[in-house]
């Protein structure tokens, strides 16, 4: 019998083919726990189209529309209309999609979407790199990445597009990221989503990938929690795309490079590339921590 | 009630009247009035419905996926680069057995940009599992557009209701407008077959492994080869109520015909006037209006047209390294019949170019004149002035 303030009820089947460790299935886990049977998922291309189950099974206890992969945005943004005519307000629609499908094919949708403020949480679980088909690079890979489209000398040279910014430049009601390794976090996100209703809600959830990112399957958890402690994936919301709280100072942050060394798609890297890295993450946190000052009388929700 | 209205307009009061309940859809030249009324139906309480105003085209069809999967009659509308965007939705639409109605403006695909009459967008998606029916005039819009919804559901598949660029999406003409009473006797509440349910959880549109993709493709097909007995009934139903009905083909003074020719959209009207004119002259001609695309009706054609001595088919499209896609689809579909005109296969009308009774009398002396028809496509009107490589023969 487990004793936890969190909800308990899984409205995901064990038998899924998700590869051993992954961490979009735990993200899954928490998010249905927090959401309720009251759900209905949109999923685009990407692994969790593939997790669902094929026909005729399904590893879901909640209603799944599939959907072309640059489409998350639009066919949620039709399945709510079609729930609000025929009067369903309760049911909370829930787009599920990767990085690749939020952060690049899917993004004008999604733009869209969020700037017509549809009433529908969106969920962009990142394992930072198309997996499905194979691990290549995507718009959300950090620098310093090797993918098998960005190979040896060539590993990624840019930095991961900061997508929870680009969405509170839509202004949306709310903006948060969550990462798998701080469950309670993440639940208390998808419920306080999920009770916001009436507009778009963008949750970003980090999402280990053994498989892709070269690392063992039980270190799963740990490395989501090493990107929190070394700032390289802070975890906040923004609320109307200005108020802004962290919800995890990560103080004193452990060196960036203890997250990257113990992870075989970064293994290339010099003392160089580490130090530019470490750079870029102070950098990023310094800009976070100067708007979370900028709205101080925002309490933590 | 008779009014003068827009062609664009006669598919917005279809719809409306067919209580859509979700629309979306992005604008394009000549679609624009179509979706203008429909928002302004929205706005004004004529119509309780929703209408999505989303990015593109490719989200204009994904919405109303979506909004279809949810249990409600929907409805878009686009034209030429439009339809394009949308190619990879129209396939996930008819396959996810969507009974989704589209009007579709037919335009010219640039470059260079080119917004006038042009069949080529909507018989470029001739293989996505959709519906095809091409009106000629601002009634049959109307007509066609509440028939499509109830075909549309009857069969569980998309259907595409084409309409002329300008000629007919842009030209007013007198259309019996039907009183709401009597389209709901025609075309009830929706009753879909189809709707994701909480209390019923189950995926849509999953994963189909080698076990049973090809079984759910033939199981699209068995339901593309019962179009015909569906849209028989429903026009039956539809002509019950509206005394109005237009068959799947239509043959015009084709019984005793030497030389049937063969077209669709607007240019109809025209080649009825020139056959009227040419029979005046003692010349055995008729009209066959090809209205259903897809499913094609060969067997329907075979016997309105098989007894012909010559079939001239008038392509306002084309398929480069082929020809006339419309006189391709002739050819296939008589192939297998015991009596098998030939088939003259002619380009006219691309890009907006009129087609004037001059031009289908050329066609019908051209037919006459040749002992067989030319191994390609000829090409009516072009002008060697305008493009230096094109010759006349
Ligand atoms: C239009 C289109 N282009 C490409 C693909 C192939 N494809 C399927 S999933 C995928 C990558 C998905 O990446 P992401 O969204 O990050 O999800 P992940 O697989 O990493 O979970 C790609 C490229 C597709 N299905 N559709
Ligand atoms: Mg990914």
């Amino acid at each position: 019998m487990i004793h936890s303030p969190l909800p308990q009820t899984d409205y995901m089947a064990s038998g899924h083919v998700g590869c051993p460790g992954c961490g979009a299935t735990v993200a899954m886990k928490f998010a249905l726990r927090a959401l309720g049977e009251k759900t209905m998922l949109v999923i685009p291309a990407c692994c969790w189209a593939i997790i669902a189950g094929s026909h005729p099974q399904t590893s879901l206890k909640v209603p799944v529309l599939h959907t072309a992969f640059a489409t998350a945005g639009a066919a949620a943004s039709g399945l709510r209309a079609a729930l609000d005519m025929r009067g369903d307000t309760e049911t909370t629609v829930v787009a599920w999609a990767g990085d690749g499908g939020t952060f690049d094919i899917g993004f004008q949708a999604l733009s869209g979407a969020v700037e017509r403020n549809e009433d529908f949480i969106y969920v962009c679980y990142d394992n930072e790199a198309y997996m499905n088909t194979g691990v290549q690079r995507s718009s959300s890979t950090p620098f310093g990445t090797r993918t098998t489209t960005t190979p040896g000398t060539n590993w990624k040279h840019t930095r991961k597009k900061n997508i929870v910014e680009a969405f509170a430049a839509h202004r949306i009601p709310y903006a948060a990221t969550a990462s798998i390794a701080y469950p309670e976090d993440m639940i208390r996100k998808f419920q306080r989503a999920r009770e916001l209703k009436g507009g778009s809600r963008f949750l970003h959830v980090y999402a280990t990938c053994p498989t892709g990112w070269r690392v063992p399957s039980d270190q799963c958890i740990k490395i989501a929690r090493l990107a929190v402690k070394t700032r390289a994936f802070p975890l906040y919301e923004v609320t109307d795309g200005v108020r802004y709280t962290l919800n995890h100072d990560a103080e004193p942050p452990l060196p960036v490079r203890d997250y990257l060394s113990v992870q075989g798609r970064f293994k290339h890297l010099t003392d160089d590339d580490y130090g530019e890295i470490q750079a870029m993450v102070d950098e990023d946190w310094e800009l976070l921590k100067r708007k979370v000052a900028l709205a101080p009388e925002e309490a933590r929700a | 009630m008779k009014e003068v209205v827009e062609g664009s307009h006669a598919v917005s009061e279809a719809v409306r009247l067919a209580r859509v309940q979700v629309m979306s859809a992005y604008p394009i030249t000549p679609q624009t009035h179509i979706v203008e009324a429909l928002s302004e139906y929205c706005a004004d309480g004529r119509m309780a419905a929703r209408f999505i105003c989303v990015e593109s085209e490719h989200s204009a069809m994904a919405a109303v996926i979506g909004a279809a999967s949810g249990g409600v009659r929907t409805f878009t509308a686009t034209s030429s680069h439009g339809l394009a965007l949308m190619h990879e939705l129209l396939h996930w639409a008819s396959a996810a057995r969507l009974p989704i109605v589209m009007a579709e403006v037919n335009r010219a695909l640039g470059p260079g940009w080119n917004i006038w009459m042009d069949q080529t967008d909507s018989l470029a998606q001739r293989d996505t599992g959709w519906i095809q029916l091409y009106c000629e005039d601002g009634q049959e819009v109307l007509d066609t557009t509440l028939l499509a919804f109830r075909l549309a559901e009857s069969a569980s598949l998309p259907v595409m209701v084409v309409l002329d660029a300008f000629f007919l999406s842009h030209t007013y003409e007198p259309v019996d407008i039907p009183d709401q009473a009597s389209v709901d006797r025609f075309l009830p509440a929706f009753q879909p077959r189809i709707q994701l349910d909480t209390q019923d959880p189950f995926a849509l549109s999953q994963m189909a492994p080698p076990g049973c993709y090809m079984e759910m493709r033939h199981d699209i097909e068995a339901g593309m080869r019962r179009i015909p007995e569906h849209y028989t009934a429903a026009e039956e139903a539809f002509a019950s109520v509206f005394g109005r009905r237009y068959g799947m083909l239509e043959a015009y003074r084709c019984e005793d015909a030497d030389i049937i020719l063969a077209m669709a959209g607007t240019a109809v009207s025209t080649s009825r006037q020139v056959v009227d004119d040419l029979r005046e002259r003692g010349e055995k001609v008729g009209v066959l209006k090809l209205r259903m695309f897809r499913p094609f009706p060969a067997a329907l054609l075979a016997s309105l047209a098989g007894d012909a001595r010559k079939i001239a088919v008038l392509d306002r499209n084309f398929c480069f390294g082929v020809g006339g896609i419309f006189a391709q689809e002739i050819r296939a579909a008589l192939y297998l019949m015991d009596s098998r005109p030939p088939v003259y296969s002619y380009i006219a009308g691309l890009g907006g170019r009129d087609v004037t009774p001059e031009t289908i009398e050329e066609i019908y002396v051209r037919t006459k004149q040749s002992e067989r028809p030319a191994p390609e496509s000829v090409w009516i009107g072009l002008d060697p002035a305008a493009c230096p490589v094109c010759r006349t023969d």
